[in-house]
Formats: structure tokens, C-alpha cells, sequence
């Protein structure tokens, strides 16, 4: 009774999954005028900065790449992002959340709170600035729940609010990426994917990576029921996470799974010093990516969601 | 058995939450071990507190806070998993009776669909709706799935009637005669017949569930229709230091249907320029040919003035830019249709004006009844011709999902509006 016989082999899931990103960032291309590529120096990004490549050479990227920077980030991923953003010859614009605390935008609640969340505010202000359309980011569904129904073309309101009532349906591979003036879309190419497919599209295509997503010995802090690096120096000098009283410190071989904001974000425990140990180890693990390394999603079963409508990624 | 090593396939379920849906997709994720142990504790943790005895599977379908403020479900949600073999991207479609406009929305990605049945309540008037959108959106192979056999003793004759009910109305629809039609008995609850087999069911020995899933073909191997290359963006690299690049103009997008070889002869539509294929790349890298689903850049051998929009085909191939369509139209908006408005009507890589022609009839997805109808409403479908400010080059939906296929944009809004499948 079928219609069809099968008559291709098909595309290998990293083949399919690479076309499909391509796809999706030559439509913010050809759909938006003023589109910006969301870097931080992370895996997702650097996996997308490669799709980017695939998709647009011999020609430039026809989008600027931008990182706001908590000023909380691990000096070995900031020297990466700026080494990367060079090697590939495309310009790269870093707007700084301390820059919206001088501004008086951003206002924390105490010194040492986690600056992950007041990244929004920064991500809007440098898109009014710039008049972004379109940021392109690395978020994927199999991160999170409140990620499992994002469209991957996901619009926003001149707050950066998302709206999960009002979203645009998205079938086919038919992307509606049209905002009128001050609305923003965020794209997401890798929205299929899972952390699996990004080590494994790592290992295939031999990506480079800031050193702290191998394992290497460091000095741990156990708080809040999650391991904390300790004593992290910061590039303007200042020292963060330091050991209050009574906290034990031990110097463990660990590893990060995801990397942001030092003060909510965990390594594991681990002896994978290269990516095929990594893949082996993402094929074998017990903890979900975000489940062991974020803190900021553990405080609540809606934070990312909250976070989302917010204007966050 | 066929083997898909290392492919992809995207899958959908139709049920609603009684019918055991989001037990079958989070015993799915449990069985082949995608639940880590922190989603599991979460779980149990919450199962607990809702009084339950056992580890809810469905919790982990559980969704957004919004929803569950409101005790509805209001969106397809995508999930992942992988056999080692194979990756699978399950889209997940609420199943209540107002949500037609997620189901089309869900199927339009998926070259299967499991449609569940509830073995104490046989075929239902949703069982005949999820079947006909499944048809409409030309999804490839149906998996009927008889779930809650435990509640029945996993009676077989139970079984049988259900799988002569629905392969009776299958026929009525001609879904029977024109795509692949599998029936499976399970409990999604005790696991029988997805992962493992277990030994509640000896009298059925075909295959579980997951051997039919590991065995479907995916949508790029059983694609046979022309080659169709909507050109999404054009590389033009004149300003580079490279003098090499002054002269290069790639033509980039994704291969929508069909194969394409250096040497082969390509019309660009619609201006109707011939020329020949001077190479493939993707990224840096040279092929000799390229299949459906590749994201490619094509360089031709005469300097054409080609954009996005354009469309590269065969020079052999039949078709033409047309200015009229026909096509069956499902509304996604709360905003009805108005006949009276101008809408843009986005199609591969192309957008034009389009004004309602007439609206032939509107369709009752529970009795298949034609109607006749002056607007349509969010979760309606009906039949409707267009006419169009600018040509596009199009196939009919049964022939070629992508190239028959666009959506309804609203100007005033952005927003997607509804989604059409040309006749």
C-alpha cells in the first residue's frame, strides 16, 4: 500500500540536522534586514559559527556576531570568543551588563547575585541601539520544558517579552521571520538539536573549544547541594566565589557541560580530556545538562519560562 | 529488515491525554533511556505529591506553567530521542477537538503518525479527525496503536475489531488505498509491545512499536519527485581581497525535492534562463551531486541574473509559474478569514499578494461533510482559489509537500494565519 518506494539513502541525523541549520540561517538572511549572531564562546555558538560558515563562504557573514558580557565569564572563554571572532575575519560587538549597572538599568539585589537574568536587559538595549531585527541564538528544545514548545523562529514584542499564547505557528520548513519596527525575532538553527548531536557535530567537524570544557583539576566549592569553582579571577583582578567560613574547598578533575556566568554555572566531576571521551560520556551520563550545571534553573519548576517572558533567551 | 543506520525520522502522536498519550511518549523516553535520573527524581517527586503510587510517566510531557494554570494544552511540543541507530524528533499535538490548527501544524514535519486508540473505546469521532489531517497533510505511514489492552485482559478479539473498524473507515477516506497502514496492540502504561515485548500478548507477533518506528522510512529517502531548488540567497563575494571571488555568484538554498548533477541542464524559473550546473558546494567542500534535504550552493556555467525567489529546476520539467491556485486551506488565527482582504501567501523561498477567489466549501473534519461557508474560523479547512499578485511555481501537495505547500501571512500583524496545501 505504499506509494512511494524508498529511493535515496538517506541523509546521516548530523547531515539532516546540518542542512536544516543552514536552511534556517540563510531565511534570517534573505527574510530580515538587520539580523546579529548571538557568541559567547560556548559549544552551541561555536557549532553555529560553523554552520555560519557552511552556509555563507566564500562570502562574509551577512551578520555582525555579539556577546553581552556578564563581566562574570571565564577569561579562557573571552580570550576563545575574541580569537575566534578574528580567525574568521567577522566583526564582533561585546556590550557589557556592568555598563547597564552603571546606567542604573540594571540594578542587583545584592553584590554577589547571579547576573545571568539581568543579561536581558543588556541584550535589549544593545538591540535598540543597534536596530537588530533578528538575533540568531543557540537555544535547543531538548534543554529545557518551557524550550520544548519555542518555535524556531520565535517572535518577541518591543519589551522582549515572549508570549507563549501568542506565538506564530510554524509549518514546513516555511519561516515567518517579519517583525515591524522595535518587535525582534530570535532564530534558533539548532533548535533539533540535542547535547548529543552538538559533540557529536564537535567531534565530526574537529571544532575548537575554550579549555574548560575538558577536564582539568580545580578547586571546588560544595553550595547550595552543587559543586562551585572557587577563587575564579576575574580579567579587571577581582576574585569571585570565594570560600565563606566553614565551606569545605577540594581540588577535584572536573569539567563544564555548559558554560555562562561563573556564579550559577557547575562543572561535573569528570575525566574526559578530549571530545570522543565527551561524546562517550554524553552517551552514558545520569544528570540532564541543565539539571547538573544550572543553578539558576533549579529554582523554581517555571524559572526558564519565567526568565523567557522576560526578554531572556 | 531495512536498515536506517544513522538517519532521522520525524514522528508525530494523535490522542488526546485519555487515550494514554503522553504515557506512551514518556514510556518512549523511559525505555530507551533518554529520562536522566534528576527528570526521574523530579518526577517521582511530584507523582508523590499528587498521591500517586507509581512513577507518572506522562509528567514528563507536563507543560508550560501557563498550561497548566489553565488545565489545557496550548502548543506542539518537540521531544528527542535516539536508539543509537536512529534520531527521532517526536512532535506532540494536543488532541482536543479546538486544536485542529496543532495537528496540521505537527503533521506537516512528519513522515509517520501514531494514532492512538483506547482499547475500551474503540474508533471515536477523533480517531476519524486525526486520520483525515493525517491524509490531508500527507503523512506517508499510520501506525494505529491500540492502547489500554490491560483494561481489556489484552483480549485479541477486542483487538481485531478495533484494527476491522478503523481499516473499514480507512477505506471510506481512501487513506487505506494510497498510504502504509500498520496496527500494533499495547499497554503504554506496563510498557507491552513499545520497547519490550513482555508476555502479556502472544498471539500478536508482529512487530513493537519501536521495530516499526527503527523500520519507517525517512521523508528525504522516499522522496521521488523532481528536482525543485527555491534560491534562498545569493553569494556574491565582489568585494573580497580574493580576486578568484570577483566573478563568483552562488546560488544558495536547500534542495526541496529531487537529485541535481554537475553538467546537468537548469532552467531558472520564472524567468525561463537556461544554463548548465558548473558545481556543488557545501561549505568548502566540492560534490558531483546532490540529493532532497541538502542545504547546497550551486554555481552555473552562464552569468544569470537570478534572486532569492527564483527557482532552479531541470530544463526537462514540467513546470510553470501560475497566477490562480487551488488549494485546502486550514485557519490558524483567532482573526477569521475575510474574503474581502488582500493576505501575502508565502511559498518556498517567495512571497506574493493573494486575494480570496471564493471559497468552495469548508469541511467538517468529524463528518468529512462538505459545507458551504462565507469565512473560516481558527481550526477550520476548506477548499479555496487565490489569485496572486506575483507568479509561483508550484506542484500539487500530493506530489511534492514542499513545493505544494505555503502559508498565510496577516500584513497588518506578521502573523501566520493559516497554512495551505495546493490541490
Amino acid at each position: 500500500m505504499t506509494t512511494k518506494q524508498p529511493n535515496h539513502t538517506p541523509l546521516s541525523h548530523l547531515d539532516w540536522l546540518e542542512a536544516e541549520a543552514i536552511h534556517i540561517l540563510r531565511e534570517v538572511a534573505g527574510q530580515c534586514s538587520n539580523p546579529v549572531l548571538l557568541f559567547s564562546g560556548g559549544k552551541d555558538s561555536l557549532c553555529i559559527l560553523r554552520l555560519a560558515e557552511k552556509a555563507f563562504r566564500p562570502g562574509r557573514f551577512p551578520f555582525p556576531l555579539m556577546h553581552i558580557d556578564t563581566g562574570h565569564n571565564y577569561q579562557e572563554v573571552i580570550d576563545f570568543r575574541d580569537l575566534r571572532a578574528a580567525e574568521l575575519g567577522e566583526r564582533l560587538i561585546v556590550r557589557n551588563v556592568e555598563d547597564s549597572m552603571k546606567r542604573g538599568t540594571v540594578v542587583l539585589k545584592s553584590p554577589d547575585e547571579p547576573r545571568n537574568k539581568h543579561q536581558s536587559v543588556t541584550l535589549l538595549e544593545a538591540i535598540e541601539e543597534h536596530g537588530f531585527d533578528c538575533c540568531i541564538g543557540g537555544a535547543r528544545r531538548d534543554e529545557e520544558k518551557a524550550r520544548a514548545k519555542e518555535r524556531i523562529m520565535s517572535f518577541r514584542d518591543e519589551f522582549g517579552q515572549w508570549d507563549p499564547k501568542n506565538q506564530r505557528p510554524e509549518l514546513w520548513n516555511l519561516y515567518n521571520a517579519r517583525s515591524h519596527k522595535g518587535e525582534n525575532i530570535r532564530a534558533f538553527p539548532i533548535s533539533n538539536w540535542t547535547e548529543m548531536d552538538v559533540w557529536q557535530y564537535i567531534e565530526r567537524e574537529n571544532l575548537q573549544l575554550p579549555s574548560i570544557y575538558f577536564a582539568h583539576n580545580r578547586d571546588i566549592i560544595m553550595r547550595g547541594g552543587a559543586m562551585m569553582p572557587a577563587n575564579i579571577k576575574l580579567a579587571d583582578g577581582e576574585v569571585i566565589n570565594v570560600p565563606k567560613a566553614g565551606e569545605m574547598v577540594s581540588n577535584m578533575q572536573v569539567r563544564f557541560r555548559t558554560v555562562g556566568d561563573i556564579t550559577c554555572t557547575a562543572p561535573v566531576i569528570s575525566d574526559a580530556d578530549n571530545v570522543s571521551k565527551i561524546v562517550l560520556e554524553t552517551a552514558t551520563t545520569t544528570i540532564t545538562e541543565r539539571g547538573a550545571t544550572r543553578l539558576d534553573d533549579q529554582t523554581s519548576d517555571a524559572s526558564m519560562e519565567q526568565r523567557k517572558k522576560e526578554g531572556y533567551f | 529488515m531495512t536498515t536506517h543506520n544513522d538517519s532521522l525520522l520525524r514522528f508525530m502522536t494523535c490522542g488526546s491525554v485519555d487515550d494514554g498519550k503522553s504515557t506512551l511518549i514518556g514510556r518512549l523516553l523511559f525505555d530507551t533511556k533518554t529520562i536522566l535520573a534528576d527528570t526521574l527524581t523530579q518526577i517521582s517527586n511530584t507523582s508523590k505529591k499528587r498521591g500517586m503510587e507509581a512513577v507518572d510517566l506522562s509528567l514528563l510531557t507536563d507543560g508550560l506553567q501557563a498550561e497548566r494554570e489553565q488545565g489545557i494544552t496550548i502548543d506542539v511540543a518537540y521531544r528527542y530521542f535516539s536508539t543509537g541507530t536512529r534520531k527521532y524528533i517526536i512532535a506532540d499535538a494536543p488532541g482536543h477537538e479546538q486544536y485542529t490548527r496543532n495537528m496540521v501544524t505537527a503533521a506537516s514535519t512528519a513522515n509517520l503518525a501514531i494514532i492512538l486508540i483506547d482499547a475500551r473505546r474503540g474508533v471515536l469521532t477523533q480517531t476519524r479527525r486525526h486520520s483525515y489531517l493525517a491524509h490531508l497533510v500527507g503523512i506517508q505511514h499510520i501506525v494505529v496503536a491500540v492502547n489500554k489492552m490491560d483494561l481489556m485482559n489484552y483480549s485479541q478479539a477486542t483487538y481485531d475489531k478495533i484494527c476491522a473498524d478503523y481499516l473499514a473507515f480507512a477505506k471510506e477516506i481512501g487513506l487505506a488505498q494510497s498510504r502504509d497502514i500498520k496496527f500494533i496492540p499495547m499497554s503504554a502504561l506496563n510498557g507491552d509491545m513499545l520497547v519490550d515485548r513482555l508476555e502479556n500478548m502472544p498471539w500478536y507477533t508482529g512487530e513493537t512499536l519501536l521495530e516499526m518506528l527503527e523500520e519507517a522510512p525517512a521523508a528525504d529517502e522516499e522522496q521521488n519527485a523532481e528536482f525543485r531548488f527555491p534560491v534562498q540567497f545569493v553569494c556574491r563575494p565582489h568585494a573580497s581581497a580574493d580576486a578568484d571571488l570577483h566573478d563568483f555568484r552562488g546560488f544558495m538554498g536547500r534542495i526541496e525535492s529531487g537529485d541535481i548533477a554537475v553538467g546537468d541542464a537548469v532552467t531558472v524559473l520564472p524567468n525561463g534562463y537556461q544554463s548548465k550546473v558548473k558545481a556543488i558546494q557545501i561549505g568548502d567542500k566540492q560534490l558531483q551531486s546532490a540529493q532532497t534535504e541538502q542545504s547546497v550552493t550551486i554555481l552555473l556555467e552562464d552569468e544569470i541574473d537570478t534572486s532569492r525567489g527564483d527557482m532552479i529546476v531541470k530544463t526537462d520539467s514540467q513546470i510553470e509559474p501560475v497566477k490562480q491556485i487551488e488549494a485546502h486551506v486550514c485557519w490558524l488565527s483567532e482573526t477569521p478569514m475575510s474574503p474581502a482582504r488582500t493576505y501575502i501567501i508565502r511559498h518556498t523561498t517567495r512571497e506574493s499578494k493573494a486575494k480570496v477567489g471564493a471559497i468552495q466549501y469548508k469541511i467538517d473534519v468529524n463528518t468529512l461533510e462538505q459545507q458551504a461557508a462565507t469565512e473560516l474560523k481558527m481550526n477550520d479547512i476548506a477548499r479555496i482559489n487565490f489569485k496572486l499578485a506575483q507568479p509561483l511555481m508550484v506542484d500539487s501537495y500530493t506530489q511534492n509537500r514542499a513545493i505544494g505547500a505555503f502559508i498565510v501571512i496577516d500584513e497588518s500583524t506578521n502573523n501566520t494565519v493559516g497554512a495551505g496545501m495546493i490541490v
